[in-house]
């Protein structure tokens, strides 16, 4: 295995390059060389004991602190990820990587074959969580960190930080599990259809190939988010922020502008994301959250992987309106490690911000982050 | 004695029936504060199941293994024998199912802490006696209408319903409304009278834990057998 660091001055990001390696993927097939795009915050420690890895979630990228130079704003996650905040930088060791299939950075359909000078595009292998989560962990090997303290995510965060659990249980102290899931639900791999299809019938999208001709699949890529948009709030949080309000009229119009402020905004999260998202790296990261289903297998995996001396501690949290990954969801993981008496604590936050609550101000979310990381840490220090 | 004094002192004599080392399950643990005394002081390792959101949330910031839920609900999601000590402090009174709860505690630890109010102390039943109302007292301080305890009994009762259910007193503490200390086995008559608060290590009769040892893992009673 060869590894080689570079810097890309340009986006100040970091870039590991994993040639050579031959990893072998669930599908069965074969990606020869990869790149991980990756971000680091904070100083590790001596010992290398205060390593965090945060994971993203399907839209999210490296920048999860301080100004992300793609968008020009801050980082997904900068009000819990800083100096001082409830993921302390001043303390921890904070890596977030460009998950493997994803588009800001790391190896994906947007980026070129390797030995050619064509992108993937479809050509791309279908990639699962349990992948994405194998090459973060051979970035976490290159970066000489044998153990991490902490594994952090929402949403498909919140699956590679269980599927970390699953796969190097002895690799990692804790996971901070928020709203997640065991399995991607019926009614979740519907919404994510329902975007791939208004991708795949952009007449632009053309099998994938639309890079050829330098052209992007706006629509479709643009009304898969607007859905999905719908799923990460609630009924409760649009009615609280939109209500019935018009935008920019009086009056209605008996036509089909953007008469209400919910559809102006839901047009303008649809044309802000396809200035930053690819189409094909949507398709690809969608079906790997369905794809994932640990139902039946979670409890058998915990009991036989774990080493009983291995007190692996768990932090799963859910909210309230979160109905793309109902609280039930994550009480489904709280039974099964209850039922082998693992160390688990679980917190239902009550919020009307539904799914996209952990990106959110939740003051309850920071205060029960920020202590079981501090506590924990406190610990393992002693 | 007030609200926190008592609970401290119900904590202090719980510590005292409890081995270094031990695996325990705090039931209505709060803010983890008796978890913590027993972690410090006993060497334990803790789980709790806290109710309240804000108390949860509390506990886990802390560094407490605590799941936010209902014990009525949830209890039933832990294995046999999983834990040494099952703890139930001040809360079988409030509970809807309270037979089905004692049962819980004693299916799931080897052994059971139940500590409560006796309503068949003194002041209690001359309140009831003299002023024919709900009584209302310091450690039952609530009103009949707006009370999250819900089934009232006496230390008599509680030692029918053992005995019916083959559960054995190991120990049992009496605290009077003074706070003094005595051994209810041991203090036959009266017992009922000037028994303020009551403390019980509960087992079943005849236990006998099996184990299974592999080379790898000793599995519990109740875990899957492999290998």
């Amino acid at each position: 295995m060869k590894t080689r660091f570079t810097t890309d001055t340009k986006l100040e990001s970091e870039i590991a390059y994993f040639e050579n390696i031959n990893l072998k993927i669930e599908s069965g097939d074969i990606i020869d060389s990869f790149k991980l795009a990756f971000k680091t915050y904070g100083k590790l420690n001596a010992d290398k004991t205060n390593a965090i890895l945060v994971c993203h979630a399907l839209t999210g990228d490296q920048y999860v602190a301080g100004n992300n130079p793609i968008t020009g704003r801050e980082g997904w996650w900068s009000r819990m990820v800083g100096p001082n905040k409830p993921i302390d930088t001043n303390k921890f060791f904070v890596i977030c990587s460009n998950v493997l299939g994803g588009c800001a950075g790391s190896t994906g359909p947007k980026e070129l074959q390797n030995g050619s000078d064509v992108a993937y595009g479809g050509n791309f292998p279908s990639i699962t969580i349990k992948d994405m989560v194998k090459a973060q962990s051979l970035l976490i090997e290159s970066l000489n960190i044998e153990k991490l303290f902490s594994v952090i995510g929402g949403s498909m965060g919140a699956m590679q930080a269980l599927q970390w659990a699953i796969d190097f249980p002895d690799k990692i102290l804790n996971i901070i599990h928020i709203a997640g899931a065991l399995k991607h639900s019926a009614q979740n791999i519907a919404f994510h259809e329902v975007g791939r299809q208004a991708i795949m019938s952009d007449p632009i999208w053309k099998n994938g190939k639309y890079f050829e001709n330098n052209e992007v699949p706006e629509r479709g890529l643009s009304v898969a988010r607007m859905i999905a948009h719908i799923t990460y709030l609630s009924e409760n949080a649009m009615h609280r922020k939109f209500g019935r309000k018009l935008q920019s009229r009086d009056i209605i119009s008996f036509g089909f502008d953007a008469d209400f402020q919910v559809e102006s905004y839901l047009r303008y999260q649809g044309k802000s994301f396809v200035e930053r998202f690819d189409a094909n790296s949507y398709l690809y990261l969608t079906r790997a959250m369905d794809y994932f289903d640990h139902d039946e297998t979670f409890r058998k995996n915990i009991e036989f992987s774990h080493n009983p001396n291995n007190h692996l501690k768990y932090l799963i949290v859910s909210f309230t309106s979160d109905w793309l990954f109902p609280t039930i969801e994550s009480k489904m993981i709280v039974n099964q490690l209850n039922s082998l008496s693992r160390e688990v604590s679980f917190l239902e936050i009550d919020t009307d911000k539904g799914h996209d609550s952990f990106l959110l101000e939740e003051p309850q979310l920071d205060d029960v982050i920020k202590g079981f990381l501090t506590n924990n840490f406190a610990k393992i220090d002693e | 004695m007030n609200k926190i004094n008592s609970i401290r002192k119900d904590w202090s004599l719980i510590e005292t029936l409890i081995t270094e080392d031990r695996k325990i399950l705090d039931i209505g643990c709060g803010d983890g504060g008796l978890m913590e005394q027993l972690e410090n002081n006993r060497n334990a390792i803790t789980h709790g199941i806290e109710l309240n959101r804000d108390l949860a949330a509390n506990a886990i910031a802390r560094g407490f293994n605590v799941v936010h839920g209902n014990a009525e609900l949830d209890l039933s999601q832990y294995s046999n024998n999983s834990f040494d000590y099952v703890i139930l402090s001040q809360t079988l009174q409030a509970m809807m199912k309270p037979k089905d709860i004692l049962s819980e505690l004693l299916r799931i630890g080897s052994k059971a802490i139940v500590s409560f109010p006796n309503f068949g102390h003194w002041k209690i039943r001359l309140q009831l006696l003299i002023s024919g109302k709900m009584p209302v007292t310091e450690s039952l301080p609530y009103t009949w209408y707006d009370t999250p305890n819900i089934h009232f009994f006496t230390i008599k009762d509680f030692l029918n319903l053992c005995n019916e259910m083959n559960i054995v007193i190991e120990k049992s503490i009496g605290l009077t409304s003074k706070g003094k200390q005595f051994d209810i086995s041991e203090s036959v008559t009266g017992v009922n009278f000037f028994t303020h608060e009551a403390i019980f290590l509960l087992s079943y009769k005849n236990y006998k834990p099996i184990k299974i040892k592999s080379s790898k893992k000793v599995f519990a009673k109740n875990s899957v057998i492999a290998n």
